[in-house]
């Protein structure tokens, strides 16, 4: 058994652990969902040594892209740090013996859950996002039958009831989150949920940007430069928001904050949710101080 | 077939997974960047199938991929090849999801899979040889491109039919040598 056990761990599985087979059909998906943006492409999502709702969806489109030449970057809510950042990182490293970085700048594929870097992308990169409900229309109307021919008759008014009635009850469109948007003048999708703040950063974005739900095994996708344009009515404009103040570590008032609660005595800060912008800049600021 | 060593056997990956997944990136931009030419390799495929094509047929067919070979292509070796490396099915040009040839082989590409209004996904891919590849004649606009772009396409009516049945059509790749180029049915096509 030395022989077996003195394999490197990389060598005792297929590069990024998925089999060929498996990843053809990923890559025909991949390449169909391209082709129309925003549409979701049915796939035949695999069983991941990880539960759903941990990113299996990413995982495999992940799998899917990656060359040994890349370096992988992933991040939960912004954090690199974070346990399910931390071992789908650990997870590619083991099985596909690429590089790993923090930097959203050295990165040349980005595995995300529910954030889009500050640092803007380039056109070497590639985002891909963890899906849980690829279906915008889910929660309106839950039967797949149903939904999949609103998308193929282009039917989305009950969408804009919906954001009607936020409207009418609540005075504004109240998603924080998931707001959702249409690709290309044609399919409303879900933006994965990332918070509104990111939404502009979508459309236009030189990176390609590919969508992954494992549970729900669709994948959907962004080609660069794609028009993508956040659901809203004109006396009701869209607006991207974020908490009013500055990080209280950097200092930054562009980037997207998390409140983090430090006490019982109502104690909070904000920071922010990007770990590898803030960090940058703090060290940039630090490193002007002398 | 009964040889030994025959044709058929030779000209796959080296390295299957290194090589396919380098193949994927490249097909991946050029479909997700249209106009953009990019190298692929890693097959050494029977002629007349060039490099490109024949990379990009092991990194995307295989048993469930019903392939039709237009008759520019649809040599006994290449069967034997295709079928030894990928055991992709043979059928008709209205049956099948991978299209191989010359344009003028191919065509009239009416007859190709366009997807249903349900599932647009279900669509033929056509792999189309060219003689070369020129970031030069017709402009495309559309998503995966910034503001425009030129390709040598083969021709341009047939490529704005696909187009104004959007979201349904086919999807295409040019391939010449070893250089591969996309065409989704989303991009516009004007002649200059």
């Amino acid at each position: 058994m030395t022989s077996q056990t003195s394999l490197r761990e990389t060598e005792s599985y297929n590069f990024a652990y998925l089999d060929e087979q498996t990843k053809r059909m990923l890559r025909r998906a991949i390449l169909k969902a391209l082709a129309v943006p925003g549409y979701q492409v049915p796939f035949a999502s695999r069983e991941m040594p990880m539960p759903y709702g941990w990113g299996t969806g990413g995982v495999q489109v992940s799998a899917a892209c990656l060359t040994p030449e890349d370096r992988l970057k992933v991040i939960d809510q912004g954090a690199d740090d974070t346990t399910n950042a931390v071992s789908i990182r650990k997870f590619f490293q083991r099985t596909a013996g690429v590089e790993v970085t923090e930097a959203t700048t050295g990165a040349t594929l980005i595995q995300t859950r529910h954030r889009i870097p500050e640092t803007p992308l380039t056109e070497d990169q590639i985002l891909v996002y963890q899906v849980p409900i690829p279906e915008p229309l889910r929660f309106l109307e839950p039967r797949e039958t149903e939904t999949r021919r609103m998308h193929a008759l282009e039917e989305y008014g009950l969408m804009h009831v919906k954001l009607y009635e936020d409207i009418a009850r609540h005075g504004e469109i109240t998603n924080s989150y998931a707001w959702p948007v249409m690709a290309e003048g044609r399919y409303v999708m879900t933006p994965s949920p990332i918070p509104k703040f990111d939404n502009p950063k979508l459309s236009d974005n030189p990176a390609v940007q590919l969508f992954g739900a494992g549970r729900e095994a669709r994948i959907h996708a962004l080609p660069p430069y794609t028009k993508v344009v956040s659901l809203d009515f004109e006396d009701h404009p869209f607006v991207a928001s974020k908490a009013d103040h500055a990080c209280d570590i950097c200092g930054s008032h562009e980037s997207y904050l998390d409140e983090v609660i430090t006490d019982d005595q109502g104690g909070r800060m904000f920071v922010c949710s990007d770990t590898d912008f803030c960090g940058t800049r703090s060290a940039a600021l630090a490193a002007e101080r002398g | 077939m009964n040889a030994p060593f025959t044709p058929s056997l030779s000209g796959g990956f080296a390295h299957p997974a290194h090589d396919a997944a380098r193949a994927f990136r490249a097909a991946m931009q050029a479909l997700a960047r249209p106009g953009r030419i990019e190298p692929i390799t890693g097959a050494a495929p029977p002629a007349p199938l060039s490099p490109a094509a024949g990379t990009l047929a092991l990194v995307l067919l295989d048993q469930t991929t019903p392939v039709w070979l237009a008759p520019s292509h649809d040599t006994g070796d290449l069967r034997a090849w295709l079928t030894f490396h990928t055991a992709a099915p043979f059928t008709t040009p209205q049956a099948a999801m991978f299209v191989i040839g010359s344009w003028v082989a191919i065509s009239p590409v009416s007859r190709f899979s366009i997807g249903t209004p349900d599932y647009p996904d279900r669509a033929a891919t056509l792999i189309v040889e060219m003689p070369d590849l020129r970031a030069e004649g017709p402009r495309l606009t559309g998503p995966g491109i910034r503001d425009s772009a030129r390709l040598s396409l083969p021709e341009t009516a047939a490529f704005q039919a696909n187009h104004a049945l959007y979201p349904l059509g086919f999807d295409t790749f040019l391939t010449a040598g070893d250089r591969i180029a996309g065409l989704p049915r989303s991009t516009h096509v004007e002649e200059n």
